[in-house]
């Protein structure tokens, strides 16, 4: 399963340490962030429940860059 | 500018005329440290901050820790007027960066200003009640007032005026549209009040298909910008252990060899490689470069549905096309009269009331071709004989309109015709009165797609069709045509694509052409699949890679076109600000550039590769 979010972040890099760090989450399969349209695609592994996995996939995010926002 | 960027704005002004009056009156000592440390915070204190929380996350090549770290040393090593110019010219570099991102995506947007904000419906007192176009269900009657955006997919059922279809087709002549006619959404009402029966929602009209596949584009990543995320994620611990390096073997070499161990000057290089290690300017280019191509392109009608295609789109050399609806119109006309007995008018008379009863494309179009209204009072005894013709009886006299093999039939001697076409023989009480051709029309500017892609360096220009080799020769050699297959069934058009691909060398792409109906395999099959003409078709829009929206094929190569500047551009930024970059570590190592010269340097590089993305966006005169 496949969701979009809008995220918020100030500079490319950091949106593409947020992707290693979404895609470094368990529970996501993969992820693509972009950074043009401020937007994050999250595929989910199958039976992942995706309120739980993007509390995490958040908190990575924070981690790796404390300016980002992910609008859930 | 938003908020946080005037925030940052202010600062960089504060700080700039703080350092400006000390370099002037270029305090001495304690007094010139504590002022400069002011400047210093006053610019840098959130770059601390963040670097002190990246130091808790465990991100120690975080660009905010490295600048943290650079400056701070150059201030241990008493080179505080250089520690805050260092920080001064980062965070102007990074508003600059900031500004120039928020200002293309609101370009691109402003390009793809589409979005229908409401609809009007009229309540239940007759007036009009404007509602989110979500909310509108199929069937119903909206209207549309001139200078209104038409916000959802339908037929007109009131009035007429004209449309202006640029945004979606990026046509700039308007389009006259009457009652009956099909209104897509995106198109703006020009002169008169409209009402409009929807035929789909709003998530699936038109206008919202668009929108979700331009704003998704940029999504599918390119080869170029997986290259430069990888790069990124080596070039910055690399940069930092060769500051290491630097800082540690020098002085330990010199001091065996018996010399100073020059701790300081070695450091201060250590540092400055540091600054030099963000490989922000390299990010953001690439991706935005794509980006603005991708708007651009869309600006003029051509839909790309991803960085990959663009990318791929670039390196095409050979286009195969699907002649019907692709390089002709996939409409038929009569196109000529030959070898006839009787005068024009009067043969396609006969044959249009021999055919009247009929609703195949060639009866219509013999209709069409006659023009007056058929009276059916003058015709009788109507028989339709299968995949020959027909015979009728047409004011008293016998007609036959077919084929050569229903003129056999009847006995009737047909004089030789070879033009390229469908030929309907008209025979009246048993003699032979003519032919009339008809065929399918050329598209206006097809033979200048085919020239303008030769031009532009396509090495191959192939045609498959379903038709009969006859007319696919003759409308290839019209066009200027490389190959021709003809009398392909859609499934040897997969196979002919296939065998193509199998012929291309390195790193040479196939892209097919097509208008969506029924091909849409041969679409998916291909490096790229560029559906023509796809407004209004799902399908088409679903299986290609880059959809025209219009039906001229000469955008092909202007697709071409956008998509080769966006690519150069591409690669004149990587290669630019990765060679800046290596020449900088090169210079500082040596000691030949000191820490003003790569700050100078990191942001001078991003600014020249912002402003060389944003070139991509101009693609009116490719």
């Amino acid at each position: 399963m496949k969701k979009t979010y809008k995220i918020d972040v100030d500079c490319a890099n950091c949106a593409a340490k947020m992707e290693q760090a979404a895609k470094d989450t368990a529970g996501v399969a993969d992820c693509v962030v972009n950074y043009m349209a401020l937007k994050m695609i999250v595929e989910f592994e199958e039976g992942a429940d995706v309120k739980v996995v993007m509390q995490d996939v958040l908190k990575n995010c924070k981690k790796v860059e404390d300016d980002c926002e992910i609008f859930l | 500018m938003n908020k946080k960027q005037k925030k940052v704005l202010l600062r960089i002004i504060i700080a700039a005329v703080l350092m400006l009056i000390f370099v002037i009156t270029d305090p001495q000592g304690w007094l010139g440290f504590v002022l400069f440390l002011i400047a210093y915070l006053t610019i840098g204190y959130d770059i601390l901050i963040k670097a002190c929380k990246g130091i808790k996350n465990k991100q120690p090549f975080d660009e905010n820790f490295l600048m943290a770290v650079a400056t701070l040393g150059a201030m241990g090593l008493g080179d505080y007027k250089e520690a805050a110019a260092v920080m001064l010219f980062y965070q102007i570099g990074e508003l600059f960066q900031s500004i120039a991102v928020g200002r293309s995506r609101r370009n691109i947007s402003q390009l793809m200003d589409i979005r229908p904000d409401y609809a009007n419906i009229e309540n239940a007192d007759g007036e009009l009640e404007q509602v989110d176009p979500d909310e509108v269900a199929i069937g119903s009657i909206i209207v549309v007032k001139p200078g209104e955006k038409i916000p959802i997919d339908g037929t007109i059922v009131e009035g007429s005026t004209t449309l202006d279809t640029a945004a979606l087709t990026g046509e700039s002549v308007p389009r006259d549209a009457k009652c009956g006619d099909e209104a897509l959404s995106g198109c703006i009402n020009l002169s008169g009040v409209i009402k409009i029966k929807t035929s789909r929602e709003f998530g699936e009209s038109t206008v919202s298909k668009i929108l979700d596949l331009v704003e998704n584009a940029s999504s599918k990543k390119s080869r170029s910008e997986a290259f430069i995320t990888r790069f990124a994620r080596v070039y910055t611990p690399a940069v930092c252990a060769g500051a290491l390096a630097l800082a540690i073997i020098p002085p330990i070499v010199s001091l065996a060899m018996g010399h100073s161990s020059a701790w300081d000057v070695w450091l201060y290089r250590a540092l400055t490689f540091l600054v030099i290690s963000c490989p922000c300017a390299l990010v953001i280019s690439i991706p935005l470069t794509f980006f603005a191509g991708i708007g651009g392109a869309s600006n003029a009608g051509v839909l790309v549905k991803g960085s990959n295609y663009l990318e791929g789109l670039s390196e095409v050399r050979h286009v195969v096309f699907d002649k019907t609806g692709t390089l002709t119109r996939g409409v038929f006309e009569v196109s000529g009269v030959y070898n006839n007995t009787v005068d024009e008018a009067a043969l396609l008379e006969y044959a249009a009331y021999a055919e009247c009863y009929s609703d195949h494309p060639i009866s219509k179009s013999l209709k069409a071709a006659y023009g007056k209204t058929i009276d059916p009072e003058r015709v009788a005894d109507v028989h339709e004989i299968s995949g020959n013709g027909v015979t009728a009886l047409f004011d008293g006299k016998s007609v036959a309109a077919g084929n050569a093999r229903l003129m056999a039939s009847l006995g009737i001697e047909v004089p030789p015709c070879n033009e390229p076409g469908t030929l309907v023989h008209v025979a009246v009480d048993g003699a032979y009165c003519g032919v009339i051709l008809i065929s399918d029309r050329l598209k206006d500017g097809a033979k200048d797609a085919i020239a303008a892609l030769k031009q532009s360096g396509i090495k191959k220009t192939v045609m498959l069709t379903g038709d009969a080799k006859r007319i696919a020769d003759a409308t290839a050699t019209e066009l200027g045509i490389d190959e021709v297959y003809s009398e392909l069934l859609p499934a040897g058009k997969v196979s002919k694509v296939e065998e193509l691909l199998g012929g291309l060398g390195g790193k040479e792409k196939l892209a097919f052409v097509g208008d969506g109906i029924n091909d849409a395999p041969v679409l998916s099959r291909a490096d790229i699949g560029i559906a023509m003409g796809a407004l209004g078709s799902d399908a088409a829009i679903e299986a290609a890679d880059i959809v025209l929206m219009d039906d001229d094929p000469r955008k092909i190569s202007k697709a071409i076109r956008i998509s080769r500047k966006a690519l150069r551009i591409v690669h004149e930024n990587i290669c630019f600000a990765i060679g800046v970059k290596v020449i900088c570590l090169v210079l500082v190592a040596v000691g030949i550039a000191n820490m003003w010269f790569g700050i100078f340097a990191d942001v001078g590089v991003m600014v020249i590769a912002v402003l060389n993305a944003i070139r991509a966006l101009n693609v009116k005169n490719l």
